[in-house]
């Protein structure tokens, strides 16, 4: 019988394997390469158009019929005053309902059904989002086409992210630390607020601003809910020279955001609007990395000191 | 001098007792009808091959299985001098886990400073004052012979002490609410035989201060730690006795059988 430890043979399959791995490994490269350069190739389009319209002008005038006159202050207010009502509602609904999935919710039936909901709920088209705030915030509710009810449907979008980001960031807690303080005489919330939270808000931070990154660049449920797409002046603002110093009318203030702005001057048919969207489309473009960057910035920072 | 087996089991002062223990996971009936009592200020070791049913028994008596669902508990454990049945379901577990501390297999300080990992267990009873904290803090890093190594350097974190001292450091958590029974899950399985003979000291030096109960599966140091041995086999308690008697004179064959290493 041959045997099977022919050094010319091993030798021979060994060159042919590595030859596989060779192959694989350009097909990857290749493949890694599409992706990196079309999103290159779109980046450096939208740089090129839109970089010679970015000025300070640019983000302080309102749009205008006049292209090179035409800025985004009342979209980036917009954006940044939904984004806030978005967060502010979204943090401690997303938080706490993923805390009580995790660790308070009995295990049965009922919560089985409510945790594949919630997964499923990511996937849902956000125009459905859209629907249900023109329902139940603009009609039902009576908070009408505001920054409020815009707001709330994005806080709706974003809740199945946060929720899964907190119990996922939980359970990443090895169980050994959550037996350590229960057997210490820990209650579940003493464990939850001096042990899970903490031990989880890095995770917890990415998902929201991953969340808050994907609701920035949102423009069907904002249309559908009514956003205007030309709006030449602020919601009121929120601080007041008189007692109480604060005032919330800009909640029920007709608004745009960013992507609305984008669309409408996609729609037009002169060059110069081009120009302009591709210049907000930066803008929006930084501001999702700019939040992705911070992401992962809190991410390592909070990780740090935590090994497991 | 060596005491006779009599002699030892003389001063019949309880910590605890268990009657007619039998604990389910769902269904499965994990142990079966144990009875057996802890020595006051004794080192009791529970001894066994795998899937015995000894780390099971060892979380019954800080209530541990409670956090998770379908576990039941049948028959008692007895804590004196109040003679409380711990295992009741009006005796309320965190009361159970304030009385009797554990040390778990692996080490698991938080990751918090050295200070606040020992703080933890007062915290939760409310104790704020610095003083108190400081002092309580000092006595449990000196008592779980931590406090030379890290008296310096309390509040860096926990994490940067090597394995046998965050260990160590676990007990100093253990032992800072002054338990009346600490519990050792398999606590040196994880660490190197230096670290391991270090934490075997520290548990012969913790006797006389507290009741301990230790689960191992290294039998040399259930020799060498403990007063008295339980052998268990498939969730029952094969025989219980001082240690020496178990190690040089066991009553059953099957519990020579495993002490000498032809099973387990």
């Amino acid at each position: 019988m041959k045997s099977v430890n022919n050094l010319d043979e091993i030798r021979k399959i060994i060159t042919h394997h590595k030859r596989l791995d060779l192959i694989f490994m350009i097909t990857g490269i290749f493949a890694l390469m599409i992706a990196i350069m079309t999103f290159m190739a779109l980046f450096a389009q939208m740089l090129f158009d839109g970089m010679p319209r970015l000025s300070w002008d640019f983000f302080t005038s309102f749009p205008s019929r006049r292209a090179e006159s035409a800025g985004i202050l009342s979209a980036w207010v917009g954006t940044t005053l939904v984004m806030l009502v978005t967060a502010v509602s979204a943090v401690p609904l997303g938080i706490g309902s993923g805390i009580y999935l995790e660790e308070y919710a009995p295990k049965n039936f009922i919560t089985e059904v409510i945790e594949i909901n919630v997964t499923n709920l990511a996937g849902v088209p956000s125009i459905i989002y859209g629907l249900l705030a023109l329902g139940l915030f603009v009609y039902q509710l009576g908070f009408g086409q505001s920054i409020l009810a815009a707001g709330l449907a994005l806080a709706l979008l974003i809740l199945p992210v946060v929720i899964v980001a907190t119990r996922e960031a939980i359970r990443s807690i090895p169980v050994t630390i959550r037996e350590g303080a229960y057997a210490l005489g820990a209650t579940k919330w003493q464990t939850v607020s001096d042990h899970l939270l903490p031990y989880s808000a890095a995770g917890i931070l990415t998902g929201i601003i991953i969340g808050l990154a994907r609701a920035i660049g949102e423009t069907a449920p904002i249309i559908t809910i009514g956003a205007l797409t030309f709006i030449a002046f602020l919601p009121p603002s929120p601080f007041k020279s008189e007692f109480p110093y604060i005032s919330f009318e800009w909640l029920t203030a007709p608004f745009t955001v960013m992507p609305i702005q984008m669309f409408n001057w996609v729609s037009r048919p002169e060059e110069a609007f081009q120009l302009n969207a591709a210049a907000a489309g930066l803008v929006l473009v930084v501001m999702t990395l700019a939040m992705n960057g911070l992401a992962i910035y809190l991410r390592y920072r909070m990780r740090k000191n935590i090994k497991w | 001098m060596q005491t006779s087996p009599e002699k030892i089991l003389e001063p019949l002062e309880y910590k605890s007792e268990v009657r007619d223990l039998n604990f389910y996971y769902s269904e499965f009936n994990a142990l079966k009808n144990i009875n057996m009592v802890l020595h006051d200020k004794k080192i009791t070791a529970l001894i066994g091959p795998s899937g015995c049913g000894k780390s099971t028994f060892l979380r019954c008596f800080n209530r541990m299985h409670d956090l998770y669902p379908g576990n039941r508990y049948e028959g008692e454990i007895v804590l004196h001098p109040d003679n409380v049945n711990i295992l009741a379901a009006n005796v309320d577990p965190i009361e159970v886990r304030m009385r009797i501390s554990m040390v778990f297999q692996k080490p698991n300080p938080f990751p918090k400073s050295i200070y606040e990992n020992v703080a933890y267990g007062l915290r939760v009873r409310g104790i704020k004052q610095r003083a108190i904290l400081d002092e309580r803090v000092e006595l449990a890093l000196r008592n779980s012979a931590l406090w030379d190594e890290v008296k310096d350097r309390q509040h860096d974190l926990a994490f940067n002490l090597s394995g046998g001292q965050q260990q160590r450091l676990c007990i100093a958590r253990a032992l800072a609410t002054e338990p009346e029974i600490l519990l050792f899950d398999e606590p040196t399985s994880a660490l190197d035989p230096i670290a391991t003979a270090s934490i075997e000291e520290l548990i012969t030096d913790l006797k006389n201060k507290v009741t301990i109960l230790i689960v191992t599966h290294n039998m040399q140091q259930a020799a060498r730690v403990s007063d008295y041995t339980a052998y268990m086999y498939l969730g029952e308690l094969i025989e219980f006795n001082v240690t020496d008697t178990i190690f040089i004179k066991p009553k059953y064959k099957q519990t020579e059988d495993y002490i000498t290493g032809r099973f387990g």
